[in-house]
Order: C-alpha cells, then sequence, then structure tokens
C-alpha cells in the first residue's frame, strides 16, 4: 500500500478508500480534517499482525465527540476521547489500549460494538470540567483512575453522580485542586469499593477529612492519608530531650 | 489696635516656634514638608486635578456616565458587565458610590452564602444557571494580570428540600419546571430519603428534591473581593460617601389618552463625604439603584412614589429591610460529610460548615415575628424558640448542640413578591433597578449584572429575558411570586 508523506496537502490525503483496503478498516466522513495522524500500531499482543491504516482514516479532534457518538455509540466515543487525551482504555475482555509514546493509538476499538468499557486510566491528562461528559455515558464503568491531573477539582467531582451504579475503583492521587469540598460529593458513589485520595495538597486536613469520608462512604476501602497525620503526640511519645523540662 | 494684636501675634509666634527649629530643624517635620511639595509639583503637571485651593482627591468626580449606588456584589456586578459589555475601552465611565467599605451591614458578606436551581420561576431558574455558570468559570471572568487566582470555596453538595403532603405537588411541579430549564435535580420519596441521609427524621416529609450538580454553598466575600478588584483593573472608580440629593429635571408629557405625566431625569447626584458636610455634585447620565435593604430610600429620593396612591408616579418601590438571624452550632454527634443545604418543610434551614461538626443555619419569620430592622442586634431566644425544636424534631442529633456564635443580616425584602426588581423606572427615566432580591440577590448577581447592563447599553435585555420583574408590575399589579424563599 501506497504510503502518504505529510507534505501531501489534507485535501489529497482525503481521498476514497484504496480498493486493496482490508474490509475491517471503516471509512470515516470525508470532511474531516486531518489533524490527527492515523495511529501506528501499539505495542500489546495481537494474534493478527496490526495493519497500516488509509489515509482517510482519521479521527477529528473532541469537538466531533457527538457525531462519533452518533455513529458508534457512546462507549467507543468516549475510549476515542480518553485516547486522544493521552489516556488508556479497558473494553471488557480486551486489553488495556495505550497511546505510545508519540501519542498514536490503534483504531481496531472501533470494531467493539456493543462492548462496554470497564476501565479508564485519565493520570495525568488535561482532562477537565467539559471534557468529563465523555465518561458519563459510560454505563457499566468499573474503574477510573484520575491521579495528577491538573485540572481535575471540585466541580469536576460534582459531576460525576451519573457513573454512581457502576463504578467500584476511584483514584484521585495527586490532583493539585481537590479539596475536601469535593470529597463530600463522592457519596452519591455508592457502588465504591475503592478510593484513593492520598498526596492531595488542597486538602486542609488530610486526616480528618480521611476519617470523615470513611464514616461517609461505610463499605468503600479509602487509601489516603494517614489519619494520625495532624495530631500532636502524647506526652510518652514526646521524643526525649535534656534541654526543655519533662511535664510532671 | 488690630495691627497692634497681629503684630503680638505674629511676635510670639516667632518667638515660642522655638530656638531649635532656626538651628537644625529637628522639630519641622521635613517628611511631610517633601511630601506635600511633590504634591504641588505633581498637581501642576499636565492631567492631574489642578486645585490650588485645597485636596479633591478624596472626592468623586464632577462627571460620570454611570453612577451605582451601592457598591455590594449586585452593584459591583452591574458595573464589571458595563465595562465588560462596552463597545470601546474606556467608553463609559463608572462611578460605584458605597457608604461603607467596611460593608458591616451590607447583605453580601453576612450572607449564608447558597446558591441554588430549585426556585419555582423559570426566570429565576435561569439566572442561577447562568450565575454558577460564572462562578465555575470565575478566574476566567475575574482574572487580573499578576494577582493570585480566586478561590471561591464552593461547596458542590447541593440544596434539600423537603415538603409536607400540602406541598408535595407544588414541589412536583417546581422541579419540572426546574429540569425543563436545565437543572439537575432529582425527586426521592422518604423512604430513599432515610437510606440516603440515615439521620434525618421523615416524619412529615411527603416528598423531596435534591440537587444532584451545581447547587451548595460559597465565600461571598472572596466573590465580592475578586470583583472589586477585577472592576477596578478595569478602571471603575470607587467613592466611599452617601448619596443625599438626586437634582433631575422634569417635563411634562401627554399620553395616547391624555393624561398628563411628568417624567423626570436625573441630572446630578450629591454624594457626601463621610463625617463631613462636604459634597460632592456628580453630572450622570444614569443612576443604578443597588443599594440593597436601602434602595427605597433612595428612590425616594428619586421621587418614586410621590403622587397620589393608586397611580403610577404614587407606586413607592416595595423594598425594605428585613433582618434575619443565622446562627452557628457545635454538634458532635450531627450529620456528616455528605450533608447538603437542607431547608424544612417550615422554613428551618440549615448546612455544614467546614470540617468541625459546625453547622449554620437559621429560619424566616412569619409577618408577626418580624424583627425592628433598625439594628442588627441577634434574638437568641428566637433560637431557643423557634429554630432548635424544629431542628431537633428533624434531625434527632441536633437535641445535643451547642451555640457557638450568630449574627444578623438584611434581606432587601420585596413585600410585593418577594422577587427582584430589574430594568428602569417608567417615569424617572435614567433610574435603573438592582434591587429587591429578597434574599436570593447574591446567587443571582452575576446573571443581574449582565441584564442590567445589557439593558442600559442595548436597551432590552439579551441573555436572559427579565421583562416579568419590571417595576411597572407594582402598579399594575401583576405578581410574579416565588414560592421557594427561606
Amino acid at each position: 500500500m501506497k504510503r502518504r508523506s505529510l507534505s501531501v496537502p489534507w485535501r489529497q490525503r482525503v481521498a476514497l478508500p484504496p480498493s486493496g483496503s482490508p474490509p475491517s478498516c471503516l471509512p470515516l466522513e470525508p470532511s474531516c480534517s486531518a489533524a490527527w495522524s492515523p495511529g501506528a500500531p501499539v505495542e500489546t499482543q495481537h494474534e493478527e499482525q496490526p495493519r497500516p491504516l488509509g489515509s482517510n482514516q482519521c479521527l477529528r479532534p473532541d469537538s466531533c465527540f457527538t457525531s462519533l457518538e452518533e455513529r458508534y455509540g457512546p462507549d467507543i466515543a468516549g475510549a476515542a476521547f480518553v485516547l486522544k487525551q493521552g489516556g488508556a482504555v479497558k473494553f471488557q475482555d480486551q486489553e488495556w489500549i495505550r497511546p505510545n509514546k508519540h501519542g498514536r493509538f490503534s483504531l481496531k476499538f472501533l470494531k467493539f460494538q456493543n462492548v462496554p468499557v470497564e476501565a479508564v486510566d485519565a493520570s495525568g491528562c488535561a482532562i477537565n470540567y467539559h471534557g468529563l461528559r465523555s465518561l458519563l455515558p459510560l454505563k457499566e464503568l468499573r474503574s477510573l483512575w484520575l491521579r495528577h491531573c491538573p485540572h481535575v477539582d471540585d466541580w469536576c467531582l460534582s459531576r460525576l453522580h451519573p457513573l454512581a451504579g457502576s463504578l467500584q475503583e476511584l483514584s484521585l492521587a495527586g490532583c493539585p485542586h481537590i479539596s475536601e469540598r469535593g470529597l463530600a460529593c463522592l457519596h452519591h458513589l455508592q457502588s465504591l469499593c475503592w478510593l484513593d485520595i492520598s498526596d492531595l495538597p488542597a486538602v486542609s486536613n488530610p486526616g480528618l477529612t480521611r476519617i470523615l469520608v470513611e464514616e461517609m462512604l461505610p463499605s468503600c476501602q479509602v487509601l489516603g492519608a494517614d489519619w494520625t497525620q495532624g495530631l500532636r503526640l502524647g506526652p510518652e511519645q514526646q521524643p526525649r530531650d535534656t534541654a526543655s523540662p519533662s511535664p510532671a | 489696635m488690630l495691627r497692634g494684636v497681629l503684630q503680638l501675634g505674629l511676635g510670639r509666634g516667632l518667638l515660642t516656634r522655638g530656638l531649635g527649629s532656626r538651628g537644625g530643624g529637628s522639630t519641622v517635620d521635613w517628611d511631610e514638608k517633601v511630601s506635600e511639595v511633590k504634591k504641588k509639583i505633581k498637581s501642576m503637571l499636565p492631567g492631574e486635578i489642578c486645585d490650588p485651593l485645597y485636596d479633591t482627591s478624596h472626592l468623586p468626580p464632577e462627571q460620570s456616565d454611570v453612577v451605582i449606588v451601592g457598591g455590594g456584589v449586585v452593584g459591583l456586578s452591574v458595573a464589571f458587565w458595563l465595562k465588560k459589555l462596552e463597545k470601546r475601552r474606556g467608553a463609559i465611565r463608572v462611578l460605584v458610590v458605597e457608604r461603607d467599605h467596611t460593608y458591616a451591614q451590607a447583605s453580601t458578606g453576612l450572607s449564608v452564602g447558597g446558591i441554588r436551581q430549585q426556585f419555582s420561576l423559570p426566570e429565576n431558574v435561569q439566572l442561577s444557571l447562568f450565575s454558577i455558570n460564572f462562578l465555575r468559570n470565575i478566574n476566567e471572568y475575574l482574572a487580573v494580570v499578576d494577582a493570585p487566582p480566586l478561590d471561591l470555596q464552593f461547596n458542590p453538595s447541593g440544596y434539600l428540600l423537603l415538603a409536607s403532603e400540602k406541598s408535595a405537588s407544588t414541589l412536583e411541579n417546581n422541579v419540572k419546571v426546574q429540569r425543563q430549564e436545565g437543572a439537575k435535580i432529582c425527586l426521592m420519596s422518604p423512604e430513599q430519603l432515610r437510606n440516603k441521609f440515615p439521620w434525618i427524621n421523615t416524619e412529615g416529609v411527603a416528598l423531596a428534591s435534591y440537587g444532584m450538580e451545581d447547587e451548595g454553598w460559597f465565600d461571598p466575600w472572596s466573590l465580592l473581593q475578586g470583583l472589586r478588584r477585577k472592576v477596578q483593573s478595569m478602571g471603575v472608580l470607587f467613592c466611599q460617601g452617601e448619596v443625599t440629593r438626586f437634582v433631575s429635571s422634569s417635563s411634562r408629557m401627554e399620553t395616547t389618552s391624555g393624561e398628563e405625566i411628568i417624567m423626570k431625569r436625573i441630572r446630578e447626584v450629591h454624594v457626601k463625604m463621610d463625617n463631613s458636610l462636604e459634597y460632592q455634585p456628580v453630572e450622570c447620565a444614569i443612576v443604578i439603584n443597588a443599594a440593597g435593604a436601602w434602595s427605597g430610600k433612595i428612590a425616594e429620593l428619586a421621587g418614586v412614589g410621590k403622587g397620589p396612591p393608586g397611580t403610577l408616579q404614587g407606586t413607592k418601590l416595595p423594598v425594605e429591610p428585613r433582618k434575619r438571624y443565622v446562627y452557628l452550632w457545635h454538634c458532635p454527634q450531627g450529620p456528616g460529610l455528605e450533608t447538603p443545604f437542607v431547608a424544612d418543610t417550615n422554613g428551618v434551614y440549615f448546612r455544614r460548615e467546614g470540617l468541625g461538626n459546625n453547622y449554620l443555619g437559621g429560619r424566616s419569620p412569619t409577618e408577626e415575628e418580624e424583627p425592628d430592622p433598625s439594628n442588627l442586634e441577634v434574638d437568641h431566644d428566637f433560637f431557643q424558640e423557634k429554630v432548635w425544636p424544629q431542628l431537633a424534631q428533624r434531625v434527632p442529633a441536633f437535641e445535643n448542640l451547642k451555640v457557638r456564635s450568630s449574627w444578623a443580616g438584611y434581606y432587601d425584602y420585596n413585600t410585593f413578591d418577594q422577587n427582584g426588581v430589574v430594568g428602569p423606572h417608567p417615569l424617572v427615566v435614567n433610574m435603573y433597578f438592582a434591587t429587591g432580591f429578597s434574599g436570593h440577590g447574591l446567587q443571582h448577581a452575576p446573571a443581574v449584572g449582565r441584564a442590567v447592563a445589557e439593558m442600559v447599553l442595548e436597551g432590552h435585555f439579551q441573555t436572559i429575558d427579565m421583562s416579568p420583574f419590571l417595576f411597572s408590575r407594582f402598579h399594575l399589579g401583576e405578581k410574579v411570586l416565588e414560592q421557594n424563599i427561606f
């Protein structure tokens, strides 16, 4: 198959599928701009040889989430969004799909009709309040990792309540803008059984917050700050200091 | 003889000025003298206020296109949107006149800070939705170069409104209206309520509505400071003074039915300085009445309501100050982190404050119990008799609580229909109102500011249609009643 160079103007790249294209590649609308380059094969194990994709196989940036959703359904659209952001996605009974270091990923998940997304790892991605809209229709999402996301804040947490039916694992470790006020609205997520709230610099009292979150979600295992953090040592545990007088 | 006295006085002065001053200037304040001389030189430069008689820098300017009476959150929001929507940078000079820069009695700082979409009027729901969008993107709207970003400390915990058997159908209708406008509210039965919030006693509750998103409470003081900072950076002038007089010109006009009415136009606003009789007449084109609880007085000064009762001239602005108490208590076994802003069937409300099991709450008194609004003293018996029993009945854990502190603030209460007055007066043609919100002014301030700015600049409402809130409804008797007021 002829490989196209990037110096070719985009209008020429958006052409009809060459006759030798395999039937598994699905042609998309010809009007889309080639802002993304079609993904090089991902370094995961496949049974079949990963095929280089034709020139018309490109996905528009996330502003066309709605058209992807209409065409392929919410799961595939959400997965495309996450992958474009640089995150990883796991469909049910499938392997993790991650972009490689150049940001490219295989488009074979477009074939996964009616397979729900069960895990999303958007750690380190620039996902924000508006971007979370793509994750909310994932009705069977079990695990969501938002570690070290710079734009995830209390407003974003208040948006997670549609995932209450399925979400079991949530990790918010290291997000700089999450405070205890946003954690208060996690009580909607009644199916949650594992929550990671460690290393949240904006939380004013990490030990006390962890206790309150554990009380709020009784059936959930909460990983977070040590609850003794912020407590003063008792007199018998004070380090022996010959300079100061010991209490009577 | 006079000359003799003068000479004696001068002579004594020369002698008493002291031997030290002649020698080396140790009693003369050189710093003050140097700064005075610097001021004089600066005032000679072009562009500076040149008033050789005395310093006028504390006075407002002699002319301003728009004068906003009241520097609370509504007034500052109007100033912000006027500057943001003006067609050319620097096109409009805006002056904000605020009587008390410490905001000691202003409703903004004393507010509980809640924001909700659970209103019965669709316009109120739209106002809240606009305002919550504004608050979510506050650092894009109110960014000032080199200043730290604002943190409003928003708690997205939602509002929980409880309804008895009688009001259950009204609540259901309201939720339908709210959902149509795009708010995310869900209805809960008493059993679902018990499952979700085990600390509630659902006796007497037939239905509850719970806001899932975009509702909660925030810090009104940081919003006020953020607006102030931004508005100052946009070039709005501030003045600490009190409006004591409007000078207006009137013209006689005839209506289509042959009736004669007098249309007035405010030409000057007299701003009196604090603790002095000095005042500055400010020539203006437009006056915005955002004086909150004191809007009624400002409107009277402008001549609103001076006429035979029953006519448009005789229709006063029905906004008066009403005192409301807020109590802060500690309850060690109280509801946890998930507590929303709970508003009970009888008007008692409370919300969590901070992480330490502290709660804020209160209740709107009935008409007979209305306290005297002449001061902001707190009535502690009101809590003991009218608030605590209801709290303890709804949340049994509140039987053991200890009041930590309390304060009182004013509602700019609209006695007609408890909703805001927005837009121009039909007769005093250049006075625009932005007041009368009866307890939900803070949460609607960003949207109302935009509406008034659009009315001033374009002549009609663009983003949200606030025509039901015009002044003329008081004369026509068309009430736009808001049911969810507490």
